[in-house]
């Protein structure tokens, strides 16, 4: 083991790790977003918005990422339209590329996981403000989005796990992240194990911390149930 | 291709699954440790950067035997074998977790009665446990599969020509390259959803003895 080296290597991962940090919070937060869209219009009852719902979430959780990613990154520039249009300055870098098509992925996996929580969400509650008189926006605020929100919490932090793992696709397009960064460090040196290593361990690391403040977080949310007595529990 | 690769890689992780399951089940604390070590470094790496290591690790690695029975140069390892073990490293450690939930889902009554009329371990595990763990499996299993099945494009960095990587020199030579990938991603689209409908049909067929299949709960 070369102690030095695998330091030099490491101080140099690390630089290329706010990128890979930039790629991460920017699609997670955006796909949540989109994904909350698709699964109002999933759940919300218009024939055709479920429909083109359901056809989006087939398509991308059908298909792999790399192939969104090279359809958004190679092939839009085909188009002259685009080329010539005014969001080219912006479709032509290769990061933006990248996490717009991580989020369109995770969006289509996110509205699935929200979809469950909201189904879990127990009728009678629905029913019960109903019935003392709230509605639309105010039910869901109050009673559908809290509950479904700590349903869907432990499904949704694998998915933001699978986003972290997912941004390391991004060096296929020409994103300088930790595993591009890694790889071209590779074709400098030839020593594989070392760098991988690092960079592994990387990963490790930052999925480590994210999945601890996923715990965190649905630990927080669920204090009302364990302040429960022990004799409600069946 | 695409399918060859699943499906190897698949049927590795398969045996490494179990092997890691009943290691994490055992109860043995050294192998308990080592399953959980497998199983978080592989569902917690990029996939993107085991299939790098794998392929450029082990090329190094045959190269090295290579040179110590006297070959010089350098011997790559095939592009096939080193996705399929690759992917199929990542698909066990996810079946590991899925083979566990089912034997943990076995009910504890079952293998008391199993062993009260005198079943032996093996008899046991043949006749209770392995078609409970079967059938629990199932829908994890077809999650797993999907998963490989997009995975395995990942390998096309490794130069393997399926589907991605077709489409992606195809693309390339034509410039061509939103049809191509339209295309190529239309037929992982068909692959998924087919890959879904056997796996609904053997599910259902797998639970037809179950109270839900049926027609009651």
């Amino acid at each position: 083991m070369d102690i030095e080296f695998l330091s030099s290597t490491m101080v140099t991962l690390l630089k290329a790790l706010p990128v890979t940090l930039a790629l991460f919070a920017l699609s997670v937060s955006i796909g949540c977003v989109l994904a909350l869209v698709i699964v109002w219009m999933r759940v919300g009852g218009n024939r055709y918005l479920a429909g083109f719902a359901k056809g989006y979430i087939f398509v991308f959780r059908g298909s792999p990422l790399l192939i969104q990613m090279f359809l958004v990154f190679y092939g839009l520039a085909q188009f002259d339209f685009i080329r010539n249009g005014p969001l080219w300055p912006l479709l032509r870098e290769p990061f933006v590329c990248a996490v717009l098509s991580l989020a369109l992925c995770t969006a289509g996996y996110s509205a699935e996981i929200f979809r469950g929580g909201i189904r879990s969400v127990p009728p009678r509650e629905i029913e019960a403000a109903r019935a003392i008189g709230m509605s639309g926006f105010l039910l869901v605020r109050r009673i559908i989005a809290p509950i479904a929100l700590r349903f869907a919490l432990p499904a949704y932090s694998t998915e933001v796990v699978l986003m972290m793992k997912s941004t390391s696709l991004a060096s296929l397009v020409t994103v300088w992240e930790v595993t591009g960064v890694a790889q071209r460090l590779i074709s400098h040196t030839y020593r594989t194990m070392e760098v991988f290593l690092c960079a592994a361990i990387i990963y490790l690391v930052l999925n480590f911390i994210v999945l601890q403040a996923m715990a965190l977080l649905e630990h927080f949310l669920s204090r009302h149930l364990r302040a429960a007595p022990p004799a409600a529990k069946a | 291709m695409t399918l060859a690769v699943t499906a190897v890689a698949l049927l590795i992780g398969a045996v490494l699954g179990a092997i890691v399951a009943a290691a994490k089940l055992s109860g043995n604390r050294v192998l308990v440790f080592l399953g959980s070590v497998y199983t978080t470094i592989f569902r917690g790496v990029p996939e993107l950067l085991i299939i790098y290591l794998i392929y450029f690790g082990g090329s190094s690695a045959v190269t090295a035997i290579g040179q110590a029975m006297g070959y010089e140069g350098f011997l790559g390892l095939p592009s096939f074998a080193a996705g399929a073990l690759a992917v199929g490293i990542i698909s066990g450690s996810y079946q590991a977790e899925v083979f566990r939930g089912a034997y943990l889902a076995v009910a504890r009554g079952e293998l008391e009665a199993a062993s009260a009329i005198g079943m032996s371990r093996g008899l046991r595990f043949r006749r209770i446990i392995m078609p409970q763990v079967l059938r629990y499996a199932l829908p994890g299993f077809g999650n797993v599969w999907q998963l490989s099945l997009k995975d395995s494009a990942l390998i096309s960095v490794t130069g393997l020509a399926e589907l991605m990587r077709t489409s992606q020199v195809a693309a390339g030579s034509t410039r061509q390259y939103f049809l191509f990938f339209i295309v190529g991603g239309a037929l992982y689209l068909i692959l998924t959803s087919l890959s879904d409908q056997v796996f609904n049909r053997a599910e259902r067929r797998a639970n037809r003895s179950m109270p839900s299949a049926m027609g009651q709960v």
